[in-house]
């Protein structure tokens, strides 16, 4: 049992990367990597809210919105599942406008390092995207929890090493063209390449 | 930015202010999405749809919204754009609706529909925020449409699943690069569009953060 988790949680990170295997997340992954600092944070944050949001989505889904899972309130012919979307930026929005409140009232601390990135957060595809596998893939709530924090380690971890590749390569001198983002683009691509020698192990 | 005419506000988007290439927006999908010409055209059409009635519904709506939750009122105008658009994927094009996957409901998270609402639609009367949304869907659908155009083309022979290098497998001469299929082949695509771009229109080069310091002669030095 607990084998299964751990491959789960080693293949969110590692194999299914959500930045560099999906590509999701990218807007924030390239605006906000050019120090490690507010990188950490930003990752930080990513992590608390997927790892809250995609179990909570789980259940909204299961016991909601499936086909049928409004049979314990006597709808047993009730598909809601179009409504999955509006439902989940809704959870996410909340969520994340919840989790601020808490943060600044009792972990003050944390709140201030993560700044201006937690409402930035409702907006990282990574976060939707988390909640919408968990629907594709069929996780049930301990897989989902598991999942989810499993893609935030992983997303963590690129915008972390990107950032850090950024840092030093301020120093190097970059055909004008490419300077900034084209630079950034070809770092991720490189990187990315690097994480699909992942994608021949089966867990 | 003093009340932009149409033709403005359609056409500067595509490269003057290309928000892929510029604005760092909507990165995600442009790279997952390109592989083959098919699929980025109806992702495309779904963005560009999306994109611009967003722009005009929040626009109408812009006086009403109160400031402090105006994020959540954006986001249920798009989110529920986009779930009509999954709809109609869904009934009347299944099979790229099965390839599109998720990407079709991240729309929502994309960031260029959110930007545009926030940054003009919140600030301009519905007509023109209508075409501002047209024009931004139409900059990242260049950029889209090129990158698919060379993925597919290299990496498959094929151009909307028709066979325009006959390659090697079936007889042909070309040897497919399978590279260009696979996701980092979409990153380095992009940053040499990015380079082409900036090329072009040099003022959208960035500033180094260093200058390095010319070389010191050994005689200088001593």
């Amino acid at each position: 049992m607990i084998e299964y988790y751990l491959s789960l949680l080693i293949k969110a990170i590692f194999i299914e990367n959500m930045a560099l295997a999906f590509f999701l997340g990218m807007c924030t992954f390239l605006a906000i990597s050019k120090k490690i600092q507010t990188a950490i944070g930003l990752g930080i944050a990513v992590i608390v809210v997927l790892t809250i949001t995609v179990p909570i989505n789980n259940l909204i889904f299961t016991y909601l919105l499936k086909d049928g899972a409004l049979a314990w309130a006597g709808l047993p012919d009730v598909d809601l599942s179009f409504l999955g979307l509006l439902s989940y930026i809704g959870v996410i929005a909340a969520l994340v406008q919840i989790l601020e409140m808490v943060l600044d009232k009792y972990v003050p601390a944390l709140y201030n390092a993560l700044g201006v990135f937690l409402p930035l957060i409702t907006v990282n595809c990574a976060i939707m995207a988390g909640s919408l596998f968990m629907v594709e893939r069929d996780y049930n709530f301990a897989e989902s929890t598991v999942y989810g924090l499993g893609a935030g380690i992983g997303w963590a971890l690129a915008i972390a090493s990107l950032a850090g590749i950024r840092e030093k390569m301020k120093y190097s001198d970059v055909p004008e063209g490419l300077r900034g983002l084209g630079i950034t683009f070809l770092t991720v691509g490189l990187m990315s390449l690097g994480f699909m020698s992942f994608s021949g192990i089966q867990l | 930015m003093s009340s932009p005419t149409i033709k403005e506000v359609l056409l500067n988007p595509i490269f003057a202010n290309n928000p892929i290439g510029l604005q760092i927006l909507g990165i995600c999908s442009a790279l997952a999405v390109t592989s083959s010409l098919q699929v980025t055209i109806v992702m495309c059409l779904a963005v560009i749809i999306v994109c611009a009635f967003s722009n005009l519904f929040v626009s109408v709506i812009r006086s009403q919204i109160p400031n402090n939750i105006r994020i959540i009122c954006q986001m249920i105008i798009i989110a529920s754009l986009v779930i009509v658009v999954d709809q109609a994927l869904k009934a009347f094009a299944y099979e790229i609706s099965k390839q599109l996957s998720v990407f079709v409901g991240l729309i929502i998270t994309n960031c260029i529909v959110m930007g545009r609402a926030e940054a003009f639609a919140m600030k301009n009367p519905p007509v023109i925020s209508f075409f501002d949304g047209v024009g931004n869907g139409l900059g990242y659908s260049i950029v889209l449409l090129a990158m698919a155009f060379i993925r597919e083309l290299l990496g498959a022979g094929k151009l909307f699943g028709v066979a325009i290098l006959p390659v090697v497998n079936d007889g042909g001469w070309y040897v497919p690069n399978g590279m260009l299929l696979l996701p980092p082949s979409a990153f380095f695509i992009i940053a040499l569009l990015i380079w082409a771009l900036r090329v072009w229109k040099t003022d959208q080069v960035e500033s180094p953060d260093f200058k390095i310091a010319p070389n010191s002669k050994v005689v200088e030095a001593a």
